[in-house]
């Protein structure tokens, strides 16, 4: 590998690009029309404009990104997070190309990208499922009784699916009756494939994830992140490792992550999510992300292994750097995504100019951001402006600077949620991590009453 | 006849389509009421419903399918009797 294309934007464009030179692979960058003058597209070596600002016009077409790697002799592919990084179609243009997509194969990533199809690789390598149907129930005769055996309440969910869309919660049969017509036809709108399944809903659920590596034979875990604190289904705070689950369950998690990736023979870094139920600490597989994530920060913070940089040498061919036992943990990290939005308005996105900006830094503290003084929000693309990463000897410690990095945090020109999660940081509940996915919500809708 | 101009109180990507699939959500000539939906702006992957704001007929709109707008700027112009 000695090109680099970085198929995307903002702060992860800005930390593949990083790794990339720390590893002397030279580095382009794509960009759209609002991005031309971004971090991103000034740090890499190469720049690429590849159409207008809006991302349906931009970093989400595969042919323009191709041209760009043609044009500027790239070798390779990164796809960060979002945009192309799930589709299976782009992986097999690149591979096509003549190109390194930098992920795994594209059979793997349509595999596990189709929820009814992971579950079954699941299944075959021994990790538990939530209670549910094995694949698509044909109608709503057929989901009432399937949903009989599962119990209620049970979730409708759409095959096709993600990020908390096409999902449907209905306490008994006549609901289920009612909602089933009606949810298909959405998700055949939605995603162009109306295929239901039922599965069983945990009220106290915590999100907990498995980190794992493989190199297409033998396959690593990097420990948990908790990501049970979510605002709509999107992740807020993340932390490495579960404070909400015993070493039993984390043992037990962790070998069915790596069971998983043999099964498939996983290339590079990938994300095996569990439902926690928080009540008896059983746990059950629900997708398997196979991109870097968002919060990978925190896992590199607790075990010191770059996972951006093992991906590209993985990619590159490598076999995996470690077995099992030289992967370490030590201490505690938590990461807070900081976004443009103002909690006093229901988070209404607030793109525009800033002024000063100042980011937390200092000892055990790290900020992934694209945003420097002077630069402009863009309407195009999320709202996510930096994530905020400390690191400590335990939670506690790594709590208290929190308070030190989120108070350090200023932005003009703009509201953010830094001044939430800075308040956030101070509830009991947080310190005593005594919460599930609905905790967040629950806290919030309490929080505007009292305004 | 009064003249009502609807605006887009946030900048980003103005849709008269709720899906790509879906018919607009008002047409030239087509009636509409205070808080008839008639386009969605899309501003950092969410999306937030502009409402006419007014009773009456939709003269026109002052933006195409997929414009990117501004905070403030109207987007089309509904006539109140």
């Amino acid at each position: 590998m000695r090109r680099l294309l970085v198929a995307n934007r903002g702060e992860i464009a800005v930390r593949i690009i990083r790794a990339a030179r720390d590893l002397g692979i030279g580095t382009v960058a794509v960009h759209s029309q609002a991005d031309a003058d971004a971090l991103h597209t000034r740090l890499a070596d190469t720049a690429v404009g590849i159409g207008p600002s809006p991302a349906s016009k931009s970093y989400l077409v595969a042919e323009a990104i191709l041209d760009a790697a043609e044009r500027t002799g790239a070798d390779a592919v990164h796809p960060g997070y979002g945009f192309l990084s799930e589709r299976a179609s782009f992986a097999a243009a690149v591979a096509d190309a003549g190109l390194i997509f930098v992920g795994p194969t594209a059979s793997t990533i349509e595999r596990m990208g189709d929820k009814v199809a992971a579950r079954e690789v699941a299944r075959a390598a021994g990790v538990p499922t939530v209670p549910g149907t094995p694949g698509g129930v044909p109608d709503a005769d057929a989901a009432a009784e399937a949903a009989r055996s599962i119990g209620y309440p049970v979730m409708l969910k759409a095959a096709a699916g993600g990020g908390g869309r096409g999902i449907r919660v209905v306490h008994d049969e006549d609901a289920l009756r009612g909602a089933f017509g009606q949810a298909s036809t959405e998700a055949r709108k939605a995603f162009g494939d109306g295929t239901m399944y039922l599965e069983r809903f945990v009220e106290r659920a915590r999100h907990v994830e498995v980190q794992v590596l493989g190199d297409g034979s033998a396959a690593v875990h990097l420990f948990e992140r908790e990501c049970s604190l979510q605002r709509r289904r999107q992740k807020v705070v993340e932390e490495a490792v579960s404070p909400g689950i015993t070493e039993a369950v984390r043992e037990g998690m962790t070998r069915a992550a790596v069971a998983l990736c043999r099964e498939v023979g996983y290339t590079s870094a990938g994300t095996v999510e569990f439902l926690v139920d928080d009540e008896t600490q059983e746990f059950f597989f629900i997708e398997m992300n196979t991109r870097i994530q968002v919060e990978h920060p925190t896992t590199e913070l607790i075990t010191g292994i770059d996972l951006v940089a093992e991906q590209l040498r993985i990619a590159a061919g490598e076999p995996l750097r470690f077995a099992q036992p030289d992967v370490a943990r030590r201490g505690h990290a938590i990461e807070y995504r900081v976004c443009a939005e103002d909690p006093g308005q229901d988070f209404m996105p607030q793109p525009g100019g800033v002024g000063r900006v100042t980011l937390p830094s200092g000892p055990w503290v790290r900020c992934d951001t694209w945003l420097e003084p002077d630069a402009t929000v863009p309407p195009y693309y999320d709202s996510l402006l930096a994530k905020v990463v400390v690191w400590g000897a335990d939670r506690d410690e790594a709590l208290a600077r929190s308070r030190r990095a989120l108070d350090e945090f200023a932005v003009d020109g703009i509201p953010t949620t830094a001044g939430l999660l800075r308040e956030l940081v101070d509830e009991p509940w947080v310190a005593a991590a005594d919460f599930h996915t609905g905790t967040l919500e629950s806290w919030l809708a309490e929080r505007k009453e009292n305004a | 006849m009064p003249r009502h101009e609807v605006v887009s109180p946030i900048p980003g990507v103005f849709y008269r389509r709720p899906d790509p699939d879906s018919p607009p959500f008002a047409e030239d000539g087509g009636p509409v009421s205070d808080d008839s939906p008639i386009g969605l702006v899309e501003v950092m992957k969410s999306f937030h419903h502009i409402t006419a704001g007014a009773t009456g007929t939709i003269v026109e709109f002052l933006v195409d399918n997929e414009d990117e707008v501004d905070a403030g700027q109207p987007v089309a112009v509904v006539e109140t009797p």
